[in-house]
């Protein structure tokens, strides 16, 4: 089971870092591409 | 059915709805599976202790940053050559993940370098050539940003594609044109007895999956967005017209 030894305070920076990039770059895109449809069915809605 | 239909907008959007959903579940259940089996159950390590646990963020967006800015110069290619806008935008939307991924691994391998190597950083062949790769995802970012006219956009930004693909490939075969500096070799090899031990292997096989199925799910995400967005502005152009 879960071993850090003496790098733990090295390991847990490194996960903690990348998931939290992860996770910044997958809802920043959610967020864009929520934003981006939005604006588009507001801009060709009234034509339909 | 020819690959070139999807380069017709409407058609890449009505592929992207369908696979998206798919992709994002299956990069989770990756993601969670390999980072959790590396993190909680790979045993120490003989050269590197427990530190050998940061391989499995480390490796996997190394190589994506690498493999991104491949994937840009195939779609900048398309774009020079055939003139496929979804091409270029693909490319634009690729090129965040990939600034990203360079991110995480400048840091991962810094944070991995202080305790194995006594240092965060030193100018290594692979280390400096990945700082350049660095640098050229925000050049490539910013070019887009900084040029209005779109297709101007695409056309320097796919020139400057290909000149970065230089270190795109410096920054994979570095430790093999120069036997020098502190990175060890790759980390991965198809020889059965160079490549590290199964224990080790397995686990970041399913990161290595993990972070490409992500990135497929993020590239068709943020090209969709960037092809409404430039719809928006086409709109936009012909009401301020009207």
């Amino acid at each position: 089971m879960t071993g850090l030894g003496e790098y733990a305070a090295e390991i847990l920076l490194a996960y903690v870092v990348s998931i939290a990039l992860i996770v910044a770059l997958v809802g920043m895109s959610w967020a864009r591409a929520r934003r981006a449809k939005r604006l588009l069915d507001e801009m060709e809605g009234p034509r339909e | 059915m020819s690959i070139w239909e999807y380069a017709n907008p409407k058609r890449f959007i009505a592929v992207s709805d369908r696979v998206v959903p798919w992709l994002s579940w299956l990069a989770a259940v990756l993601l969670v599976v390999g980072l959790g089996w590396g993190f909680f159950f790979v045993p120490r390590a003989e050269n590197f202790e427990y530190s050998v646990k940061i391989i499995y963020v480390h490796v996997p967006s190394a190589m994506m940053a690498i493999n991104i800015w491949v994937m840009m110069l195939v779609a900048s290619l398309v774009w020079l050559i055939r003139r496929h806008h979804v091409s270029a935008l693909a490319a634009r939307a690729a090129a965040g993940v990939g600034l990203v991924m360079t991110v995480m691994a400048l840091f991962t391998g810094a944070v991995w370098g202080q305790p194995m190597w006594g240092t965060w950083w030193a100018w290594d062949p692979r280390l400096t050539s990945f700082l350049i790769l660095f640098l050229f995802y925000l050049g490539y970012l910013a070019l887009w940003a900084a040029v209005e006219d779109p297709d101007a956009a695409a056309d320097l930004t796919s020139v400057l594609c290909l000149v970065g693909s230089v270190f795109a490939v410096l920054s994979r075969y570095a430790v093999n044109f120069w036997n020098q500096g502190l990175h060890q070799g790759a980390t991965l090899s198809l020889d059965a007895e160079e490549n590290i031990a199964d224990v080790y292997w397995f686990p970041l096989l399913v990161c290595l999956a993990g972070f490409v199925v992500l990135f497929l799910a993020l590239v068709f995400v943020r090209t969709t967005t960037e092809i409404r967005l430039r719809r928006v502005a086409a709109l936009q152009r012909r009401e301020a017209m009207a």
